[in-house]
């Protein structure tokens, strides 16, 4: 009797604990999308961009990282912003302060293209 | 289609194209040099293996250069750390070539990110070439970040203003042509207008029977237009060179031997002297290709090319650094 008592109240110490991480978690994930609303990031690998299409808030800065052993280059079709060459590891950031659609291509490869929506 | 039993294959393709099993038993001897000879219609393939077998007729003529590409200067990842080593070894191997070339063409991608200490290096080392004048077209990677400015200056001085160019030499005539500029987004390599007007005029006054050397950086053929391999306007080029009886397409960008015959056009792909790609479609993306340190020079190599007066063939060579 004693023991189920004792794991009784373990339970519930448990599903308060658990009951903590929960709120704990959904509170990282608010201050996660928060962050989402600011940054994001597309990866360079393989000749692709990854991911080929992103939509974000405006306001939102984008960063591309260069993961291939080739240099390239993130280069808007219309214009709006263009990088220097990127090689191995290093980033390229642009800050989309106006809703619409970017395309844009790597100006040494340019059958690798991808589109930034900003809404 | 006659094939004796050594490395020789003799196709007679009556007015028509190269036997495509002939032209792929010729392609897979790519990776040991090959010499293929087109005579009046007939083409001889030679493995550069067995030289003892090769008929010393076939490799004189009235003039001979060799075609360099893609030195990538300034490249140190894996698949090769030593870029310049390699370029080295190229030009060792030019040296002692037994009948020194006239010239060097090299095409294109001299640089890995058009920086000033890059082409230094690549001047430096051509200096040791036994053959002094160079002939350049730049590639993607010559002409990051200000347009070819830098490449202009060095290598195109004496070029149209766009640095595309013709000479001349024994009778032959060479175009330099420029398709890494003003890429379009999902697009291929590109001439433009302006140069395919100039090419026009520039071919127009000469006669049919010279024969013409073209080179560029991207393949002036559909290679494989998923990875980019091929020239979005090249069509055109190709039709002001309709009238002549021997054309010579050579082109680099895609780091590894290829060859295709249509009509009076042989096109020719050089190997790389820094890196391998992969065959097309063979990998995820055609990044640099790693093999084992002890092979890499087997994928590495030059392209002798050597013209004989009068028998409307050129006879082009592959050779690797190995």
């Amino acid at each position: 009797m004693r023991s189920s008592v004792f794991l009784a109240s373990l339970l519930v110490m448990a599903v308060m604990g658990l009951g903590g991480i929960v709120a704990e978690h959904s509170s990282f994930v608010a201050s996660a999308q928060e962050t989402a609303a600011s940054t994001s990031e597309v990866k360079i690998d393989n000749f692709v961009f990854g991911p080929a299409a992103i939509t974000v808030p405006v306001g939102t800065t984008v960063t591309w990282i260069n993961r291939d052993d080739i240099p390239h280059t993130v280069v808007s079709t219309e214009k709006v912003f263009k990088s220097k060459v990127l090689d191995t590891d290093e980033k390229f950031s642009y800050t989309f302060t106006k809703a619409g659609e970017y395309p844009y291509f790597c100006s040494i490869h340019p059958k690798m293209t991808g589109k930034v929506v900003v809404q | 289609m006659a094939r004796n039993t050594k490395d020789e294959i003799l196709h007679d393709h009556n007015h028509d194209g190269i036997d495509r099993r002939g032209f792929l038993k010729c392609m897979a001897w790519a990776g040991t040099g090959a010499l293929c000879v087109m005579q009046g219609g007939v083409l001889k393939s030679y493995s550069m293996s067995r030289p003892s077998e090769m008929n010393p007729a076939d490799m004189k003529g009235e003039l001979s250069f060799v075609q360099i590409s893609d030195s990538h200067m300034g490249f140190n990842k894996p698949a090769n750390p030593d870029v310049a080593a390699t370029l080295q070894a190229a030009v060792d191997k030019i040296n002692a070539l037994s009948r020194p070339p006239e010239f060097l063409l090299h095409t294109g991608d001299i640089s890995h990110l058009s920086k000033p200490e890059e082409f230094d290096t690549v001047e430096q080392i051509l200096k040791s070439a036994s053959a002094k004048d160079v002939f350049y077209v730049p590639g993607e990677h010559d002409v990051l970040n200000d347009d070819g400015k830098q490449y202009h200056e060095r290598f195109a001085k004496g070029a149209q203003e766009g640095g595309w160019y013709s000479f001349e030499k024994k009778g032959v005539h060479f175009v330099g042509l420029v398709n890494v500029m003003n890429l379009k987004a999902g697009g291929l390599g590109t001439l433009g207008h302006e140069q395919l007007e100039w090419l026009e005029k520039d071919v127009q006054h000469l006669k049919s029977s010279t024969p013409i050397v073209v080179f560029a950086h991207i393949p002036l053929w559909a290679v494989y237009p998923e990875w980019g391999w091929g020239t979005e306007d090249s069509a055109q080029a190709l039709a002001y060179l309709k009238k002549f009886g021997s054309v010579t397409v050579l082109n680099g960008h895609i780091h590894q031997i290829m060859q295709k015959v249509e009509g009076n056009v042989t096109f020719h792909t050089a190997c790389s002297t820094a890196f391998p790609q992969p065959k097309p479609g063979e990998a995820p993306s055609p990044g640099p290709m790693k093999v084992p340190a002890e092979q890499l020079r087997s994928v590495l190599g030059i392209t002798d090319v050597n013209y004989v007066s009068g028998q409307h063939a050129l006879a082009v060579v592959d050779s690797t650094l190995a």
